[in-house]
């Protein structure tokens, strides 16, 4: 019944043009075809994307915002325009308000320690919930060692959702920030955070949203949710690694401290006194990952061609399709069973480690992530060591699940 | 799936469904965890040590297949044995896991340990492999923290 909802919506998506963009895909690995669902840790390239990269090295490559010359004036022109385009992708009002990063764990960093820094006092309270990412745990931490402050978590419930009434009565004037991510990298769970962010907006505290697992599955727009800062990391929507966005609103990224001191980040330099850049440039010091930011472009405007609302119910048929096939394996369990949720499949089997059930899905080509996912607290709430985590993306099939299903049927025969 | 039969021989299967020396020992003297914080493999060792021999040792904790197969084989191996044959052991274990068995060690020297032979195919799997010798030699050096193979 559902495979034909897949088939139905898959009509529509036509995952097998999406397929021919990713030549990674197309490749044995131990002699299978590979089966990579292991998109939450980092998707895959285009080739538009990997073109764009190349091209900027070949033809383009010079250093931005301070040369006079023809590569150097191309090189500034791409690179800003990335910025504009991501701009337009996030539906954020100015560039002002869009900083290159190297990925989300720096964005929340840059927050923490400028933000951070100038703003919490000793007793003050920063709000994050049970199921973070340790990106968003540990900088929180090291400045509430540094401040005196407290870190506070809202805690989840056994389906791996936000227990907002404990979020309410965790909120209070001595809270100096709420810091959630939007979609579990370990639970697949999209968080109901434009809710999160009124109820903090509604007692004058900011709100910062890790958005790394959100921005390939669904459209963000920051002026809807009203964030206060977005940090989100190229390579898992598509563009490379070593790049990232930290979305902040402009009249916060005013009153904000620099980040790092070096060049670019600067309007004049003498020994007595450093008058800073405007914004965003002020939080950019040195040469920044300038083919990073092309390629980031490049994948924004992969993603911009895409027919959102086809994909959306795409990737929701798969989850489905995929949730229903793993829940008919005995001595399966799924961890996270949120009612919101996207293509992501933490499982344990009775029995058998995370690790092992890795390396024998790894002998029939599919790569799943098995571990902890950076997020041991997580795992600590579900009193497990570990899990095995598919998670999908745009180009998976229904005959990739399948392969999923068989290989865990292949487990099961060699340890059951 | 051969290269996969290599990795999980039956007597690493056998060992992970019905680990062995697989307690606590009440009257260890020595007792050291074992930690791999990447794949969450979790161990205690229970040594009782007198002078120069291991009297007994057992071990409790979670974790993949190999990695306590890995204990429970050890185990078995090294009780009764002095330091410097549970050294020697570990040497040679550790030469085979990574593939650097040279022609001199027969398979008779290897013994059980021969099940390990395929982990050397499994680079990712090594350290799954070698978490509970390194605890046993910390607990041998009379070291307390927590050992990790990370």
């Amino acid at each position: 019944m559902h495979s034909e909802t897949l088939d139905t919506v898959d009509r529509k998506f036509d995952v097998t043009r999406i397929r021919r963009d990713f030549p990674v895909l197309d490749q044995l690995v131990h002699g299978k075809p590979l089966v990579y669902l292991d998109n939450a840790a980092t998707s895959q390239k285009p080739q538009v994307v990997l073109d764009a990269i190349n091209r900027y090295y070949r033809m383009g490559n010079a250093n931005i915002h301070r040369g006079v010359h023809y590569l150097s004036e191309q090189a500034t022109q791409e690179y800003e325009g990335a910025r504009e385009k991501v701009r337009r992708f996030l539906n954020a009002r100015s560039t002002r308000e869009i900083v290159f990063v190297r990925g989300t764990t720096e964005g929340i960093n840059l927050v923490a320690s400028t933000f951070g820094r100038s703003k919490v006092r000793a007793g003050d309270e920063i709000l994050i919930s049970a199921m973070e990412h340790h990106s968003n745990i540990v900088p929180w931490q090291l400045l509430c060692e540094e401040k005196g402050a407290k870190l506070r978590v809202v805690p989840i419930s056994d389906r791996g959702e936000l227990i907002l009434d404990e979020y309410q009565k965790l909120l209070s004037e001595r809270t100096k920030l709420v810091a959630v991510t939007h979609v579990s990298n370990a639970l697949g769970t999209i968080n109901p955070v434009k809710h999160v962010i009124a109820e903090a907006h509604r007692r004058s505290i900011p709100v910062l949203i890790d958005g790394a697992q959100a921005v390939p599955h669904d459209r963000v727009d920051v002026r809807d949710l009203d964030c206060d800062f977005y940090a989100l990391s190229g390579h898992k929507m598509f563009g490379p690694t070593g790049v990232g966005i930290l979305y902040a609103r402009e009249a916060i990224l005013e009153e904000m401290p620099p980040y790092q001191g070096g060049g670019d980040m600067i309007k004049s330099v003498t020994f007595e006194r450093t008058i800073f850049n405007d914004l965003p440039y002020r939080f950019e010091a040195g040469t920044p990952h300038i083919a990073g930011g092309i390629g980031l472009g490049a994948a924004v405007d992969y993603l911009e061609q895409l027919d959102w609302q086809g994909l959306g119910e795409y990737e929701d048929a798969l989850l489905e399709y995929a949730t229903e096939a793993l829940s008919s394996v005995k001595k399966l369990q799924i961890i996270g069973t949120a009612r919101e949720k996207t293509g992501v499949i933490s499982f344990v089997i009775e029995g058998v480690h995370p690790h092992d059930v890795g390396t024998v899905l790894d002998q029939e080509g599919i790569a799943v992530r098995t571990g902890h996912h950076c997020a041991q607290p997580v795992m600590q709430r579900f009193n497990i060591p570990a899990t095995a985590r598919a998670s999908f993306a745009l180009y998976n099939t229904q005959e990739e699940v399948d392969s999923l299903v068989a290989g865990v049927h292949k487990v099961m025969e060699l340890f059951g | 799936m051969s290269e996969l039969r290599a990795l999980y021989q039956e007597i690493i299967l056998d060992h992970n469904k019905n680990p062995r020396n697989f307690k606590r020992l009440e009257d260890a003297n020595r007792t050291v965890d074992g930690y791999n914080p990447l794949c969450g493999d979790h161990y205690t060792l229970f040594l009782k040590v007198e002078g120069d021999i291991i009297r007994d040792i057992a071990f409790q904790g979670s974790g993949c297949a190999i990695s306590k197969a890995s204990a429970s084989i050890m185990t078995s191996l090294v009780k009764g044995k002095t330091k410097a044959e549970a050294e020697k052991l570990f040497g040679t274990f550790h030469k085979l896991v990574t593939g650097e068995l040279d022609g001199s060690v027969t398979l008779e020297d290897l013994g059980k340990l021969a099940a390990f032979g395929g982990v050397s195919e499994f680079p990712a799997r090594v350290k799954c492999a070698s978490l509970p010798w390194h605890t046993m030699r910390s607990a041998l050096e009379s070291k307390t923290q927590t050992v990790s193979t990370e």
